[in-house]
């Protein structure tokens, strides 16, 4: 009965005539049911409903409203906080630059295995890497891509940047051959008519697509426009290396150079690929049947193709660069293609990719792991140093008259509203060796003047003024813990027999714990990513990881590895945090 | 009042320069964001053509913004982000090439874009070797050298003048201020263990050259203060912190000059360097169009000669360097402080680019492990 009564008080403020006629009309419905009796069945509401889904309804009602009132900053934390964050630590281990500039390359290496120092990858893979680092020179990615390999081996970036000047001129003698025979091969309307296969011929547009959705790959431009330009069946079927070569070149001048594509000269890979193409005997074969506009052009370029130079890729690669006969280079390119890797991860624990799986670094370049120990120990440190520096001042601030706290209260909160710069940089002048604190050292004799005290550039200069600066979110939370003790607690405690002591450690600091662990998680997760203070007066031995993450992410460049290490650093906050929860309980955290 | 009348007559000359330009360029946006360095250098170009050109163009604004040193990674976010907002764009010329390889930066024809000399040379031929890449457009030489306090140099011993002296914490004790990179403190440690000027950047490619270099800072190690930002070598000369520190050598001219503080520049070993503009990829047609306006503006010869009128860094164009005056307030003559004046490049280091390019991800770490033992 009262269940049915307080389902009604939900769904209605009121009772109404309405709710009057439901109940009746459930009476008659359910004679056998009367309501509120205890007989068998779901308990039914006024309406007839199920109560449990009656219920319900009214609390989803409830709900959504909430979720509604809450929606807006939902919104804006999710898009302005959480996506880009997320972005940004999934950076850690994207990697599809490799495959996406140089797709045709990892494939042909997907067989290699490096044996020795000198067991270079075979000839399909060099001509892969002239079919790939044509077009990526064309459309400027290879520069990106030498920039990322290079955080893996050193000496890649001026690799792919040079390379690329040179792609231009490869395979130069068989294109001359060509154009010399018949000088149609210079003429972009010819080409044009012959890769359409003339006026009304079928079009193949899957190839056209694949070519589309390469570009879209390599430059993460949108190549869905209409390029006034479709290859034709027959002649892809006839040459298809040099359709497809043709078509990314219709694309891009299309899209990226804003042309008409009969009105532009084909690339020189284009021509290479038509020879490349014709010395194969089964196109020659096929070219005998062949009756498309071009056929007689083409046939004579085939029987010129016995004259036409082979191209060893693989020697005019070294020629470019004797660089990429280097097994090394060959084996990051194969090590870093596919779409995600653990690189990243690997390195931020000083640890990297060798062809033997994951490996720990030369001992000179391990870095990260001393960071990491350094940053979770200086902050625990920094931390200590709040609680001992806080406590008494909060203990004061809740125990003064109102007028001499609120006073005190000011002092405190005055620091935290001066700029952080300034603050750091006032310790710079207090703690270096000219500084006041020297200075006055000396003037009072304790210190001689060839000896003067070195306070910063080190881990005591960020211990003190990183101290100072977190001081007011220690001192806070504590404050508004102490203020809710009763003092009688303590004074009963006295009139019981404790001595000083026993009281504020048995009475008294039990009941202000909430209050420091809030105002320690809040100094030591801040502490933990704190970047500009350890960076002015951190000298080498009191920088954090923070200081890392920041130099990779504004001058390095190496976005990944800086993704790779904020993850790292986020993961231990939050196991720290759990930890915490276990022990202390988050329960016992107040801040007021 | 010389000065005056030469700026005067420039300024009349490149009035009817460049409203012939404007007729001829069309659409142009009416406001354009430039990037700099702040401070003294940023108020140099403010003064020597910046303002100039407001003045031609009376509609058009200008707002700086003082993000130079995180220039590459703040365009490579707002690249991302799709919505470019810089026009213009100073930045070192390594920079510059990592602007240029990342595709961020706007390859441009420096013939095309760029103003000949008075005497016709083509820009390309003017700048010379200081374009040291497609996107690069250099304003100015400026030089990475020491500075130190000439009155901590010990009494009966001369004055500091050889790189070494550095590392020759017995006759000029005192602590040492170094950048917080590998970058010329590398270069400069092998200098002094005895590689010859040429090979340095050969010694330094293999293994043994950097654990050499690394060897020879350690030398040091407890006597340096490492620096990161431009003002903390002046700030720790001037506090008298340290004996002798490295930074850019127009630091240090103001410091000498204008704050009289009792510093001298040692030059030995002066690391050159470039900085220069860039235009950002992707700028809409009208932005585009007036940020290649000012540019060819700003770099023409005369407005690099009135910059050094400012800031004792040299103009990158030859033609630039007789044009040279006197400083704007100080009166003084400002031939003699430049980098590239004679007396001071006797014995100069070139920064290798192309080097840095690739070992500097390598070095970096060796460096930073090195530095954090």
């Amino acid at each position: 009965m009262s269940k049915l009564k307080s389902s009604g008080q939900q769904t209605a403020d009121a009772p109404t005539p309405e709710d009057a006629f439901h109940e009746a009309a459930a009476l008659e419905d359910h004679p056998s049911a009367p309501r509120g009796s205890k007989a068998d069945g779901p308990v039914l509401s006024a309406d007839g409903t199920p109560l449990k889904r009656s219920l319900n309804r009214a609390l989803r009602m409830q709900k959504l409203r909430a979720l509604m009132l809450i929606a807006p900053l939902l919104i804006f934390v999710l898009v302005t906080f959480i996506a880009p964050i997320a972005d940004m630590l999934f950076r850690s281990v994207e990697n599809q630059i490799v495959s996406n500039t140089l797709p045709r390359t990892t494939q042909a290496l997907a067989g290699w295995e490096a044996e020795g120092a000198d067991s270079a990858p075979p000839e399909a893979a060099y001509e892969a890497l002239y079919v790939d680092l044509f077009l990526a020179a064309e459309a400027k990615e290879h520069t990106r891509l030498g920039t990322r390999l290079n955080y893996e081996e050193t000496g890649l970036s001026s690799l792919f940047r040079s390379s690329g000047r040179d792609m231009d001129d490869i395979g130069e003698d068989r294109i001359d051959a060509l154009e010399d025979a018949n000088e149609a091969w210079e003429e972009e309307g010819f080409w044009y008519t012959l890769m359409t296969g003339g006026e009304g011929a079928a079009g193949n547009t899957a190839l056209l697509d694949e070519q589309r959705d390469r570009l879209e790959a390599l430059t993460g431009d949108s190549y869905a426009a209409d390029i006034g330009f479709v290859p034709g069946q027959a002649i892809s079927e006839l040459l298809p290396r040099t359709a497809r070569a043709y078509a990314a070149f219709a694309l891009y001048t299309v899209v990226e150079d804003e042309d008409i594509v009969a009105e532009e000269e084909p690339w020189e890979r284009v021509k290479i690929a038509l020879t490349q193409d014709l010395r194969d005997p089964a196109t020659v074969q096929a070219l005998a049947d062949y009756d498309g506009p071009g056929a007689e052009e083409l046939r004579a370029a085939a029987d010129l193709s016995g004259g036409f130079e082979e191209i060893d890729f693989k020697q005019t690669f070294l020629e470019i660069d004797e660089d990429w006969g280097n097994v090394d280079n060959w084996q990051t390119i194969k090590m870093y293609s596919p779409p995600f890797t653990s690189g990243y991860f690997l390195n931020a624990v000083d640890m990297e990719k060798t062809p033997d799986g994951p490996a720990l670094r030369d001992e000179d370049e391990r870095i990260y792991g001393l960071l990491f120990n350094r940053t979770l120990f200086m902050s625990l440190v920094i931390t200590g140093c709040c609680i001992m520096l806080g406590y008494p001042v909060a203990w004061l601030l809740a125990n003064l008259p109102m007028r001499t706290a609120n006073i005190l209260m000011i002092l405190v909160l005055l620091p935290f509203w001066t700029s952080l710069l300034v603050r750091t940089s006032a310790w710079k002048v207090m703690l270096q060796q000219q500084g006041v604190i020297n200075d006055t050292l000396v003037w009072l004799g304790l210190v001689d003047d060839a000896s003067r005290l070195i306070m910063i550039n080190n881990q005591f200069g960020t211990i003190v003024a990183m101290t100072h600066i977190l001081l007011p979110f220690m001192i806070l939370p504590m404050y508004s813990v102490m203020q809710t003790i009763p003092p009688s607690y303590v004074r009963a405690a006295r009139s019981l027999g404790a001595t000083n002591w026993t009281s504020f450690w048995r009475v008294y600091f039990p009941q202000s714990v909430p209050g420091i662990g809030a105002g320690s998680i809040l100094v030591f997760i801040l502490s933990i990513g704190y970047y500009i203070t350890p960076e002015i007066v951190g000298g080498t031995t009191g920088t954090f990881i923070s200081n890392r993450i920041a130099y990779h992410i504004s001058s390095s460049l190496n976005w990944g590895l800086a993704a790779a290490l904020g993850s790292i650093l986020l993961a231990v906050v939050l196991i720290l945090y759990w930890a915490y929860d276990k022990i202390v309980g988050i329960d016992n955290v107040k801040l007021g | 009042m010389k000065l005056a009348t030469t700026l005067m007559a420039s300024t009349a000359l490149t009035v009817a320069a460049g409203a012939a330009a404007a007729e001829s360029h069309g659409d142009m946006a009416d406001s354009m964001t430039l990037v700099s360095w702040g401070g003294a250098y940023q108020n140099s170009q403010q003064k020597a053509y910046v303002e100039p050109y407001l003045e031609m163009n009376p509609d058009v604004s200008a707002t700086w913004d003082e993000s130079s040193n995180e220039a590459v990674a703040k365009l490579r976010a707002m690249d991302e982000a799709g919505n470019i907002t810089w026009d213009v764009v100073d930045v070192v010329a390594s920079d510059a090439i990592r602007l240029c390889d990342e595709g961020l930066a706007m390859e441009i024809d420096h013939d095309e874009l760029l103003k000949p000399a008075p005497d016709g040379t083509e820009a390309s031929d003017d700048f010379g070797d200081l374009i040291v890449s497609d996107c690069f457009i250099p304003q100015i030489v400026y030089s990475t050298t020491f500075g130190y306090r000439t009155d901590m140099v010990p009494e009966g011993t001369e004055a500091p003048d050889d790189i070494c002296d550095v590392w020759d914490t017995e006759t000029y004790p005192g602590k040492r201020s170094l950048e917080k990179r590998p970058i010329n403190n590398m270069e400069w440690a092998l200098l002094c263990d005895g590689v010859e000027k040429e090979n340095v950047y050969d010694v330094l490619a293999t293994e043994e050259g950097q654990d050499r270099a690394l060897a020879k800072l350690d030398e040091i190690k407890d006597d340096v203060i490492w620096w990161s930002a431009g003002a903390d070598t002046p700030q720790l000369l001037a506090d008298g912190e340290i004996f002798m520190g490295s930074t850019y050598n127009g630091r240090l001219f103001s410091v000498i000059e204008e704050q009289d503080q009792p510093v001298g520049m040692m030059w030995d070993a002066q690391v050159f360097d470039l900085d220069g503009w860039i235009i950002p990829e992707g700028l809409p047609d009208d932005r585009l169009a007036r940020a290649k306006d000012f540019v060819r503006f700003a770099t023409d010869t005369q407005r690099l000669a009135d910059q050094a009128a400012y800031i004792s860094y040299g103009p990158a164009r030859e033609s630039s360097a007789p044009l040279v005056g006197k400083h704007a307030e100080l009166g003084i003559d400002m031939a003699p402080h430049m980098p590239t004046a004679p007396d001071n490049a006797g014995n100069v280091f070139v920064y290798n680019y192309e080097f840095w390019a690739d070992y500097r991800d390598d070095i970096d770490a060796k460096f930073q492990a090195w530095l954090a033992q």
